[in-house]
């Protein structure tokens, strides 16, 4: 209990202190925000997962990619 | 959908802006922990609060680089998904022990004593705060090793086997993968490049203050031990570069050849000191590859292959083969991996129709042919040349940069040592606007690298064109664009921020 106190007081202490760091921050906060919930959510679905139920048919798929012109 | 080359083009364009992008931050971050954690080892040993007033201020413009950087790698998480998910399937195995480990190590390490590093001074104490300080360099370093293991993997590929069942590449040797002298020589020479571009960036600001005569003390100290960092890891790194193109000799020959723009082969090749390339330059033809240049004699040879009568094939003899030396033709290694295509094609139709014995057949074949598999899918052999000037002059500049690094770090110390480096304002204006140079010739070495193995994006194994995704080509076009104002902006506020930083200086930090 101790030690977690510590651990909660470091963060906590660091954080309120903090000159420079709250801007940045701000900037982690803005760019994670850009980053996750508009270009992943927008532009970046995971092809093979959503596409696909099972790792067989994504292996099926790679295989007929790779062989699409024999 | 079809794979066009715009797709392939603007997927390429997208992950380099993105991987150039994320190396803007990350090899500062990796060389100036150190500088930082040999600043605060002074401190530790003499407790000479002066110690600790620049340990801590160049602490807080490593965090807002590391501010800035963060995050920036995932962005490539993201675009394996998308639009390298035929890539990202059959490296699969092979990425992912790499990849997970150093996931796990950067989140531990990063959250854990960057925390008791930043926020710690007061709650810990000095012996205590300085491990921590010492971990986040090693752990910053270790993450770097992990990358870099999966990207040697890429420009040679050890240890994994290819399963026709699943399409993947499944690893049989971890040793083999982690030991691989491409990735061991790629590691420590991109880990002591940050080391010298940290060196650097110390080094510039320190010379600012030094011309504006502000903060004299602090930056004399600083200049010291970053021009001592400096030359040290530059020895490292020049040692680190012969074994970087030692093995690019060994296994990734065409990318040599265009390193030093070299079309015929030959015994005793020289190194290009410099030079400026015929633009009309084809495969075979009688023009002269230079409109002029100056080389050293004897140099490439040994560089290469460490004889200095060695032959060292040029991108002639690698597209169209030479019989004397045993080089065989990508036309014919476009054959061999057309038979791996094809023996591919077979065993999965055999399989299909339960025939084992012709499905062994094919399995074997396809055995015999799969070193050269991905030359089955070039469509002509001059497909395996990569860009020969952007790589060739990304190459020059990089080395020409770091040998200047050398010698600069050496007059710093040498007028440091001789008290006399504040009279010399020639001297700390070249520190000033080194800095770029420095940026530069970071990114000027990945594009040697990534550029110089095209067409691969696993060497001989599998082309560009076939790791990526069946997208549109506009979404990708719509994100490179997202990302390139995106990450211009986050670059304009990491300078605007740093600089203000700077102005304010270590006093007022």
């Amino acid at each position: 209990m101790k030690s977690l106190h510590w651990v909660y007081s470091l963060y906590y202490d660091g954080f309120v202190n903090m000159r420079v760091g709250k801007t940045l921050w701000l900037l982690i906060a803005f760019k994670l925000f850009i980053m996750f919930a508009v270009m992943k959510w927008l532009f970046f679905p995971n092809i093979m997962q959503e596409n696909f139920q099972t790792d067989q048919e994504r292996s099926n798929y790679i295989l007929e990619q790779l062989t699409k012109d024999n | 959908m079809e794979h066009t080359d715009l797709l392939v083009d603007y997927s390429r364009a997208q992950f380099a802006l993105t991987a150039l992008y994320h190396w803007i931050f990350v090899p500062l971050t990796l060389g100036l922990t150190f500088i930082i954690a040999i600043m605060e080892t002074i401190y530790v040993k003499t407790l000479d609060e002066k110690w600790k007033t620049i340990t801590k201020y160049w602490m807080g413009l490593l965090a807002i680089n590391f501010a800035i950087g963060l995050a920036t790698g995932i962005i490539m998480e993201f675009e394996f998904g998308t639009n390298w998910s035929n890539y990202s399937w059959i490296v699969g195995d092979i990425f992912g022990a790499p990849l997970a480990i150093e996931g796990l190590m950067a989140f531990f390490m990063e959250s854990t004593f960057f925390a008791v590093m930043f926020f710690g001074w007061d709650k810990v104490s000095k012996r205590a705060h300085l491990t921590s300080t010492w971990l986040v360099a090693i752990g910053s370093n270790l993450s770097a090793l992990w990358i870099l293991i999966a990207n040697g993997w890429m420009q040679h590929p050890v240890g994994m086997k290819f399963n026709p069942d699943s399409a993947r590449n499944e690893m049989e040797n971890f040793a083999a993968v982690v030991f691989n002298p491409n990735a061991v020589s790629k590691f420590l020479h991109t880990i002591s490049s940050g080391y010298v571009l940290a060196s650097l960036f110390v080094i510039s600001i320190s010379a600012w203050y030094l011309l504006k005569k502000r903060d004299v003390a602090f930056a004399k100290k600083s200049i010291v031990v970053a021009a001592s960092f400096g030359l040290i890891t530059s020895i490292l790194m020049l040692t680190t570069g012969d074994e970087s193109a030692h093995q690019v000799a060994l296994n990734q020959p065409m990318k040599l050849a265009a390193m030093e723009g070299l079309y015929k082969g030959e015994e005793r090749a020289g190194i290009v000191a410099f030079g400026l390339l015929e633009s009309e330059k084809e495969i075979n033809d009688d023009l002269d590859p230079f409109k002029f240049m100056f080389e050293i004699p004897g140099a490439l040879s040994f560089l290469g292959y460490h004889d200095i009568n060695a032959f060292v094939p040029g991108i002639d003899d690698l597209i169209l083969g030479n019989e004397k030396h045993n080089i065989i033709s990508v036309k014919e290694k476009m054959i061999i991996g057309k038979k791996a295509v094809q023996a591919l094609s077979d065993y999965k139709k055999f399989k299909k129709e339960g025939n084992t014995l012709a499905m062994n057949e094919a399995l074997k074949t396809f055995r015999a042919t799969s070193h050269y598999m991905g030359y089955g899918y070039l469509k002509k052999p001059e497909g395996a040349l990569p860009d020969v000037a952007l790589t060739f002059y990304s190459f020059h500049i990089m080395v020409a940069a770091g040998s200047w690094f050398l010698v600069l770090f050496i007059l710093i110390l040498y007028f440091s040592m001789k008290n006399e480096l504040t009279n010399k304002k020639w001297l700390l204006r070249l520190g000033v606007i080194t800095l770029p140079l420095g940026y530069a010739a970071q990114e000027c070495g990945w594009i040697v690298a990534e550029v110089g193995r095209q067409p691969w994006a696993i060497q001989d194994l599998l082309p560009v064109g076939m790791a990526t995704s069946n997208v549109g080509s506009t979404s990708v076009m719509i994100t490179f664009w997202l990302f390139a104002i995106l990450f211009t902006a986050l670059l304009i506020a990491e300078v605007k921020i740093m600089l203000k930083q700077i102005s304010i200086g270590p006093e007022g930090h």
